[in-house]
């Protein structure tokens, strides 16, 4: 009589031996992971199309208007009838001045909203405040254009009579209450992440929660803070709706801002809403435009990466 | 502190306790002052949030009938209905959400569980980063050239598609990751352990337990492709379609197109038009998260 057990081991050895010589088992465990490392590629194609695509473009745009003229011009006339005139200076202003006042209404409330959020909420006020900001930050960006033209625009025209419906401070504005929600919460995390240890100590100091929150946690995590900021900017230079919607569409070189402004985003749907004709110089201006935007938000992204590494404070 | 002239009889005393008083009453002022303040800055971003949603509703809800979503877009504000737009949006999704997640999901396989640690691994990573930060906008020129133009898409949904697939990949790539770094090694251990292959027991142990945090993820980062309007644009998405798409290949419109179009007309019934696609356009991302909430308070495993 043969005993059970050793008959069964047998056959389970036999199993794995068998499973061990699948090989298809043994193809799809080679396959696989060249399979995943392409798809991983995708990403990194994407970008390679996308510079490949600004670049090429660019360079074919600038055979038809001198690269210099381009970079140092301060007239932006694409649609003139007589000479059309490609000077991205305007635009870039019209960037400039969404992403200041933008800045100006988002750093002070965001960073506020921030200290208050991880140095004085309880933690019911936390659960519900927090994700009440994650929905300002779901809100589509035509939602924030249109209540910019709509409310915020004839709000401040009764306040400053002189604003044009098109202009610079709405927008700007509207822009900065998109990015508050990022600027709170990745300065939160920054702040929360400073250990409990160091407040307790400043605290038996006898300091007080704001100057445990102003002078202990805000330099630890300034790292954390400042790029939350430049990330937050590059947003607002990158943002397209809400200046085209109410921004206008008059590129001007100059510091007004209660009058129609242009920013590179918005040249770029001016044009694509239009019939630029496939081939004519305005066609491959957004090109040379977008790849301005492009270089602009790469620098800010690049800046807060070297401002995390650097300052990073580990404890 | 001010130290205080030492008096005869009395025993030293450096320190001046009404000084002190004073002063500490005076930085628990500030102390007060300053929390109402922070919390003063926090309401008002919720207040604006608050007043932009009792806008549009109050704006909107009078031009939501029944015959707004049976009605294609119109040059009269009543007549103006949001079908196509609506419709269009889905056919959208139907190619996003397989596209983005396809990749998405592996791309995260890929970095998590294969990638070791070389120069071409980390410029991968890297990449994926700087590539959340691009604008939108740029991405429609990337559709424009590549999609619509090289590969002959024309505006269709499929080139769209891509171009939105593109757009949320690195959100959904880094939302996949978290989900898969959450599953913890003994698991993958045990499953070694039982003679399952790398693969198997990715397929069958990691991926069933990453997969509702990945479906959250997703739905989020799909949610910001049906909102996003700027690269529709760019790619050259027409807005006054008076039929309904058939196919991946026809031309469509989408919610947020219409509603640009509506709020770019200068009539004031237009206006309230663009409010009513704005709750349509807010009640479909109102039900995709809720959703993605549902998935993760219902499936999610904590180890």
């Amino acid at each position: 009589m043969v005993n059970p057990t050793t008959r069964e081991r047998a056959s389970v050895q036999e199993l794995i031996a068998k499973a061990g010589n699948n090989k298809r088992k043994k193809a799809i465990e080679k396959i696989i992971p060249v399979i995943l490392f392409l798809i991983a590629g995708v990403s990194v194609l994407t970008t390679i199309g996308i510079v490949a695509t600004l670049i090429f473009e660019t360079v074919t745009f600038f055979r038809q208007v001198p690269i210099l003229s381009f970079i140092f011009g301060t007239e932006w006339l694409p649609f003139s009838n007589k000479e059309a005139k490609f000077g991205i200076l305007p635009l870039i202003a019209g960037t400039l001045k969404i992403t200041l006042i933008a800045v100006i209404v988002a750093v002070p409330i965001g960073l506020a909203a921030a200290i208050y959020l991880s140095e004085y909420a309880s933690d019911t006020a936390r659960r519900i405040i927090k994700p009440v900001l994650e929905v300002l930050a779901g809100v589509p960006t035509i939602v924030y254009g249109f209540f910019a033209l709509t409310f915020v625009t004839p709000v401040l025209q009764t306040i400053i009579p002189d604003l044009k419906i098109f202009n610079a401070l709405s927008p700007g504005i509207v822009v900065g209450f998109m990015i508050i929600p990022m600027i709170a919460s990745l300065s939160e995390d920054a702040m929360s992440a400073v250990p409990n240890a160091m407040r307790e100590g400043a605290l038996a100091m006898g300091a007080t929660k704001f100057e445990v929150a102003i002078k202990v946690v805000l330099p630890a995590a300034l790292s954390g803070i400042l790029a939350s900021v430049v990330l937050a900017t590059s947003r607002a230079i990158g943002e397209t709706m809400i200046v085209s919607l109410a921004g206008g569409s008059t590129p001007r070189f100059d510091a007004n801002f209660t009058d129609s402004v242009q920013t590179m985003t918005a040249y770029i749907v001016q044009v694509s809403t239009g019939d630029a004709g496939y081939g004519t110089p305005i066609y491959y201006s957004i090109y040379a435009v977008g790849f301005t935007l492009f270089l602009f938000t790469l620098l800010m992204n690049f800046l807060a990466s070297r401002i995390t590494k650097r300052f990073r404070e580990a404890y | 502190m001010r130290i205080t002239e030492q008096q005869p009889g009395v025993s030293k005393r450096y320190i001046d306790p009404d000084s002190v008083t004073k002063r500490m009453d005076g930085r628990k002022v500030i102390n007060t002052v300053f929390r109402s303040l922070f919390f003063m800055a926090t309401l008002v971003a919720l207040l604006v949030l608050g007043i932009l949603f009792y806008r549009i509703l109050s704006q909107g809800l009078g031009f939501l009938s029944a015959e707004f979503f049976q009605n294609f877009a119109s040059r009269i504000p009543e007549k103006a209905g949001i079908k196509a737009a609506l419709v269009g949006s889905l056919w959208l999704m139907a190619v996003v959400a397989p596209v983005s997640m396809f990749l998405g999901i592996g791309t995260a396989i890929y970095l998590e569980e294969y990638a070791k640690k070389n120069r071409i691994n980390d410029l991968i990573r890297m990449n994926i980063s700087n590539l959340a930060g691009v604008p939108s906008v740029v991405f429609g020129l990337l559709g424009l050239t590549i999609f619509v133009r090289a590969l002959a898409l024309g505006n269709s949904i499929l080139a769209a598609g891509f171009t939105m697939s593109l757009l949320i990949l690195p959100v959904i790539i880094v939302a996949a990751q978290e989900a898969i770094r959450a599953v913890p090694q003994d698991v993958r251990e045990a499953s070694y352990g039982m003679g399952a292959t790398k693969w198997q027991t990715i397929v069958r142990v990691v991926l069933p337990s990453a997969i509702p945090g990945i479906l959250t993820g997703s739905i989020l980062a799909l949610s910001r492709a049906v909102g996003e309007t700027a690269p529709l644009i760019v790619i050259g998405v027409p807005v006054i379609i008076h039929f309904l798409p058939t196919g991946v290949t026809d031309t469509f419109t989408a919610l947020p197109m219409q509603i640009y179009d509506w709020a770019k007309r200068p009539q004031a019934d237009f206006q309230q038009v663009a409010s009513a696609g704005i709750i349509v356009l807010m009640a479909f991302l109102l039900f995709m998260n809720s959703i993605a909430v549902l998935i993760r308070n219902k499936f999610q495993k904590r180890y």
